[in-house]
């Protein structure tokens, strides 16, 4: 790897660290009080468990080898990985892709919120990451999904459609929070959210910029399409519920950025000009109208991990169908619909997002059955009701 | 009029208030008070070290009521806030000698 | 002496203080308390799902006068409380049977 490539994919990976407590304050400020460190823990448990997960085995088991469906064990404790050929790029890599395996986990928090058990949590989130997050990237990048030509440029199939199916089987074995939906959950500190919100948006840039792992015309064109398409998002959001509920909140401008963040994810390095105003202003409408699906539904997810991640995940891989454009890029991927290519595109993504949520939803849903069946995955109704952080933490955060 | 104030446990907030609009209480204020009685507080641990919390959150409830309800809306706290945990809190009762609304200017039982 | 207990607009507490103190009031308690009353609460939207809040933010004033000066104490609080509009809040007064102050140890008038 040369030395500016080499360079951005190192600042890009501290940027993708930064995003975890980014979430964890965005996803703790719209819990309650009482529960708010249960959430930052929850999120700060997966930079200290899944660094070791991949360092371990993730990295090997989802990039090593030429399979289809799984990689191998040749890199096992990143043996035979060394820095003396390449530059150390392939490190460099080992540890941008480590942070997106350790936020994957991340996301599914907001949906479990307030009522998980911590122990159950923690031994959900490796084992969830090496069953269910490790094949699909394999079969994403590197494997049948993306041979068949499906693109996802910085994550939305392989993280976010994969972590928003997920928090639905986790939210649907653990039930639904004392009180949901008749009492109301409003947030305890939205300054808190919209901190969170800016580390989020900050550390994005490293997300699908970095992705491109090279400074690079298409890295500068996906920290456009960033920038552009949270912008879009969190405008839509803000003037569809204005006119809809009468207010323009922060609340919904921080909900329509992550929307908007989420759908240029998968489509960051494959699109360009006007497309990212419409895949952000598409999400944050559809967004805006999917969170509202849980009440509808019955499912308690909490923080709103399906409608923004899963359906913005979907909006964005499935709009790479129609917005592609490989002669922009001087690049040997598919076209979109708009640019001459057919419905070949659109179908493969839609396959891939199809094949990722099946093994997700039904792979979760099994890890969490099994949590409790055996060591039980909900807190008393107790320990719900005197709140998280101090059943399970012995903490509270404010005194 | 009397003045009754109850000390609960915060996620009984809620409860209570529906119990005493059901009652029919049109007005009350609450506020978020510490304190601790018979329980005695809990333990939080910060680095490995214990700290003893003696004061622990709790709510207050303060309600001014005619003389002929105070015993039904003590009773519908009582049912509201209890838990049959130590913790669930006190409820006392004191003589209020003159009310007044202040946009009105309204006085005695009519300013409830 | 008397417990002088108001309830009122946040916004109003500088003009009730300074009102207070106006008329020689030397102390006062404040605490930030949420209450409801016949305006009974506002509506908040969070993600397009709207969200009943009955306990709107209000201002507890508590200070504690001698006999003759609950009445300008009242009409002061009355006065500069008042908007007029709905939620402007309660005045009550409770008997005190014994005041001390801390440093000093007097008690009755003298510690007020």
């Amino acid at each position: 790897m040369e030395p500016a490539s080499l360079t951005w994919v190192l600042v890009s990976a501290a940027l993708v660290l930064f995003m975890t407590p980014g979430l964890a304050f965005f996803y703790g400020g719209m819990d309650r009080g009482r529960n708010v460190l249960n959430m930052l823990m929850m999120n700060l448990y997966c930079v200290l468990i899944i660094p070791v997960v991949w360092m371990v085995l993730g990295y090997s088991l989802s990039q090593g080898g030429s399979g289809n469906w799984i990689g191998n064990f040749d890199w096992f404790f990143l043996k035979d990985i060394g820095v003396l050929e390449d530059n150390g790029g392939q490190l460099a890599t080992i540890a941008f892709l480590g942070m997106f395996a350790a936020i994957t986990p991340a996301l599914i928090s907001g949906a479990v919120a307030d009522r998980m058990k911590f122990s159950a949590w923690a031994i959900f989130v490796p084992v969830w990451s090496l069953l269910v997050y490790v094949p699909v990237f394999k079969w994403v990048y590197g494997g049948w999904l993306g041979d068949r030509g499906s693109l996802d440029f910085a994550g939305g199939t392989a993280i976010h459609v994969n972590a928003g199916i997920a928090a639905l089987a986790a939210v649907l074995v653990l039930g639904k929070r004392k009180g949901w939906p008749q009492e109301g959950h409003p947030p305890h500190s939205m300054p808190l959210v919209m901190i969170g919100t800016g580390i989020l948006w900050f550390g994005w840039f490293g997300f699908n910029a970095g992705s491109s792992l090279a400074a690079s015309g298409q890295a500068a064109q996906a920290f456009m399409n960033t920038f552009l398409a949270a912008a879009a998002a969190g405008l839509v959001w803000v003037i569809t519920e204005w006119l809809r509920d009468g207010k323009p909140t922060n609340l919904g401008a921080a909900s329509g950025i992550v929307s908007g963040l989420v759908a240029i994810t998968p489509a960051a390095g494959y699109v360009s000009g006007g497309a990212p105003l419409a895949i952000g202003g598409i999400a944050g409408l559809v967004c805006c109208y999917a969170v509202k699906l849980k009440s509808k539904a019955g499912y308690d997810d909490a923080l709103d991990v399906v409608g923004v991640h899963l359906v913005g995940g979907l909006v964005g891989s499935l709009l790479i169908g129609f917005f592609a454009n490989p002669e922009f890029f001087d690049g040997s991927f598919g076209e979109g619909l708009f640019y001459g290519g057919g419905a070949g595109l659109l179908g493969e993504q839609a396959l891939a997002n199809l094949a990722a949520m099946v093994w997700s939803f039904i792979i979760t849903f099994g890890i969490m059955l099994v949590l409790k069946k055996t060591i039980g995955v909900r807190v008393s109704p107790q320990d719900e009701a005197d709140g998280l952080d101090y059943s399970q933490h012995a903490e509270s955060a404010y005194h | 009029m009397k003045l009754i104030t109850a000390i609960i446990k915060p996620f009984k907030l809620d409860e209570v208030k529906e119990a005493l609009k059901a009652a029919g209480v049109t007005g009350m204020t609450v506020s978020e008070v510490r304190g601790f009685g018979r329980q005695g507080g809990h333990s939080e641990t910060y680095r490995g070290a214990e700290y003893k919390i003696d004061f622990v959150p709790k709510v207050r409830f303060e309600i001014v009521v005619d003389d002929n309800v105070v015993e039904s809306v003590i009773a519908s706290i009582k049912a509201a806030a209890s838990t049959g945990k130590i913790g669930d809190g006190k409820i006392w009762v004191t003589s209020v000698d003159r009310l007044v609304r202040i946009r009105t200017g309204e006085e005695g039982s009519s300013a409830i």
